[in-house]
């Protein structure tokens, strides 16, 4: 885990004083709305449907338990008992007042965490790997260039009033589990052909009312350059960015109208002035920060695949979860174990504050006191021993946190929708409730594999609709809600975007064109193919056929 | 019908304008507005309480009535009015 720095402590503190007097103005009348609205937004406070909306932020998704037993408090105390873990690796609460804002934000620094540029045309919270340092076929940990990213961006003020908000994403794997791909810009370590160890860098990818894939700006930067380089799309950005249409504002839609070649070429030249300048990042700095990761005190074990194997042979329960919800570690003996936030009917990522202290409590146990949150709304314990596998399992069952679903049809991205959001045009949670209560066999969910159901309730696409295996766009005729499917989006090493499969349905129509879905691909798929290589092989034809045209696609087959 | 509903500044929670211009939390206590003219009248009121600190983006809106129980119109409107359909949340209603 990181731990705060003497600046990190002072900035956190000197902030927090800093928005209790900006509240203090406002609720006296001093500031209007307008006025607090961008410094409100700078910490991470919202107005939605029913409340304010506090979110913070969990860098690159690490949690101590001592932090995680904080979110709980939060939730008690100053909530309605539960937070809400979001795609980018934060958790919200729903219903904060703003009088106790203050309070809240002096609490969670304590805990050395913060809302700071959580919202706001900033670079926002950067999100990492939730495997990271202990994925078995990961370069390098990218936690301490996520760390690196965070001290140069927070509250520098040439970053600060960007034309919009501004999404960075790290992975030190080959195999993408953080969708860097739809960042604006995206950092993918990889070795060079001198076998140096550097980063893929990807630009203008995100999803939103116009998704782009992000391109590759730069083939292999040295991690040396990393701040140079990223400050010089940044400045390029600054300059050419959109100010006057918020829907064209994002670094996206500036890389495809002036085409990738002509930002390249903006940022070489910018970044040829200050590449050897104070922002070359020496070998000592990164090796500071790394100081400040506490690294875990592993046992000297070795893999027991025998005894594993004897229980689950036994047990075909235990079984079901050792193969969707268990991940290798790169240490002999460890495992990671990814905690399910998706057991039947419950909103995704939703977790109350007594269950938030129970896990809490296991991870102090079971994972060397640590906790990841990942972008498809689940936490990950990061190093189990393997010998505790099976304890773990009857203890997360208790909690009904041990549902084996892990990259299955009812592990659910879903946003909040229009339950809480302001800018939503319909309800997302209840078609992931229907769905999730729909796909509840285990056995059909290991027979259906791999697979990914993404639901946003607006074209915000804060749910990841567009890169869902199968994508849901809930929209608004003429005052009723609908739901506009799309299929083979993907946000992995090979990301695609959705392509839309006919008209919107209503609610109750759902689950039963998903499961028609899910049934045409049984039916066609060659052995080993995942839904995705189904979908890329035979077309979005059948599936359209299936769903909209069921007495004639019988017939055909 | 109308009604004006907003967010209290100081809690964010949903309010409706009452008949004497104060901010209530149930729909049931809310003023009901029945032409155009009224509306007009009790929204610029509704202004004043913004200049006042009082409550935040205060605006109108339409309200029918079902089996003798005010309901508003939109979908998103009814969320406001009694809470997320969904559940986790121990004080929600859940009434859509």
């Amino acid at each position: 885990m990181y731990r705060y720095d003497e600046f990190d402590h002072k900035l956190v503190a000197e902030r927090a004083r800093q928005f209790r007097r900006q509240v203090k103005r406002r609720l006296s009348g001093e500031l209007t709305e307008d006025q607090f609205k961008p410094l409100r937004l700078m910490n991470g406070l919202y107005m939605q449907l029913h409340a304010y909306m506090l979110r913070v932020n969990v860098p690159y998704g690490s949690l101590s338990s001592r932090q995680l037993r904080k979110f709980a408090h939060i939730a008690r105390t100053y909530d309605r008992d539960f937070g809400h873990f979001t795609t980018r690796q934060n958790i919200q609460y729903n219903w904060i007042k703003l009088e106790d804002v203050p309070d809240i934000l002096e609490e969670l620094a304590e805990v050395e965490v913060t809302a700071i540029q959580s919202s706001g045309n900033c670079v926002r919270n950067i999100t990492s790997d939730h495997y990271a340092g202990r994925a078995r076929d990961e370069l390098a940990d990218p936690r301490v260039y996520a760390e690196l990213l965070r001290q140069y961006t927070i509250l520098n003020p040439e970053f600060s009033y960007l034309p919009r908000k501004f999404k960075i994403a790290l992975t030190g794997s080959p195999r993408d589990r953080a969708a860097v791909a739809l960042h604006d810009i995206g950092l993918r370590m990889h070795r060079n052909e001198a076998g140096e160890t550097g980063f893929e860098v990807l630009v203008g990818g995100g999803q939103g009312r116009t998704p782009f894939i992000a391109h590759t700006i730069r083939e292999w930067l040295a991690p040396e350059h990393l701040l140079s380089y990223v400050e010089s799309i940044l400045r390029v950005y600054n300059m050419y960015g959109r100010r006057d249409n918020m829907h064209k504002a994002r670094i996206k839609i500036i890389v495809n109208q002036m085409g990738l070649d002509r930002y390249r070429e903006l940022v070489e030249a910018d970044w040829e002035q200050i590449r050897d300048s104070v922002l070359k990042v020496p070998q000592a700095e990164v090796d500071r920060i790394n100081a400040y990761f506490e690294p875990p005190e592993y046992e000297c074990l070795a893999d027991i695949p025998d005894e594993l194997n004897d229980v689950r042979a036994r047990i075909p329960e235990f079984d079901q979860w050792m193969s969707a919800n268990v991940a290798e570690h790169r240490v002999p003996g460890y495992s990671i174990v990814n905690i399910s936030l998706k057991a039947p009917g419950l909103p995704p990522g939703d977790m109350t504050a007594d269950t938030m202290d129970a896990v809490a409590d296991l991870a102090d146990r079971y994972s060397l006191d640590e906790i990841r949150v990942n972008h498809r709304q689940n936490l990950s314990f990061v190093d189990v021993r393997q010998l505790d596998l099976f304890t773990l399992w009857k203890k997360l069952k208790l909690l009904d946190l041990a549902t084996p679903n892990i990259q299955t049809v009812s592990d659910i991205i879903c946003c909040p929708g229009l339950d809480y959001c302001n800018l939503a045009n319909s309800r997302s949670i209840p078609i992931a409730q229907d769905l999730s209560r729909h796909f509840v066999d285990v056995d059909h969910l290991a027979l259906v594999g791999d697979f990914t159901i993404n639901i946003s309730g607006c074209m915000n696409a804060c749910g990841h609709h567009h890169v869902g295996n199968i994508g849901i766009l809930g929209v608004n005729k003429r005052g009723k809600e609908y739901f506009q499917l799309t299929l083979g989006g993907s946000s992995d090493e090979n990301a695609s975007l959705g392509d839309r499969l006919g008209r919107a349905l209503p609610q109750d129509e759902v689950p039963a064109a998903v499961e028609t879905i899910v049934d045409t691909y049984l039916a066609i798929r060659l052995d080993g193919e995942r839904f995705l290589d189904t979908y890329r092989r035979a077309g979005i034809a059948p599936f359209r056929e299936a769903v909209y045209n069921p007495v004639q696609a019988r017939a055909v087959a | 019908m109308q009604m004006i509903i907003a967010n209290r500044l100081t809690d964010g929670r949903v309010v409706f304008m009452d008949d004497a211009g104060d901010w209530v939390n149930e729909i049931a206590d809310g003023l009901l507005l029945v032409s155009r003219q009224d509306a007009d009248e009790h929204l610029s009121a509704a202004q004043q309480a913004v200049e006042e600190n009082r409550v935040v983006d205060p605006y109108l809106i339409d309200v029918a009535a079902d089996a003798g129980r005010r309901r508003p119109v939109l979908v998103r409107e009814r969320i406001r009015a009694f809470g997320p359909s969904v559940g986790l949340v121990p004080q929600s209603r859940g009434v859509i």
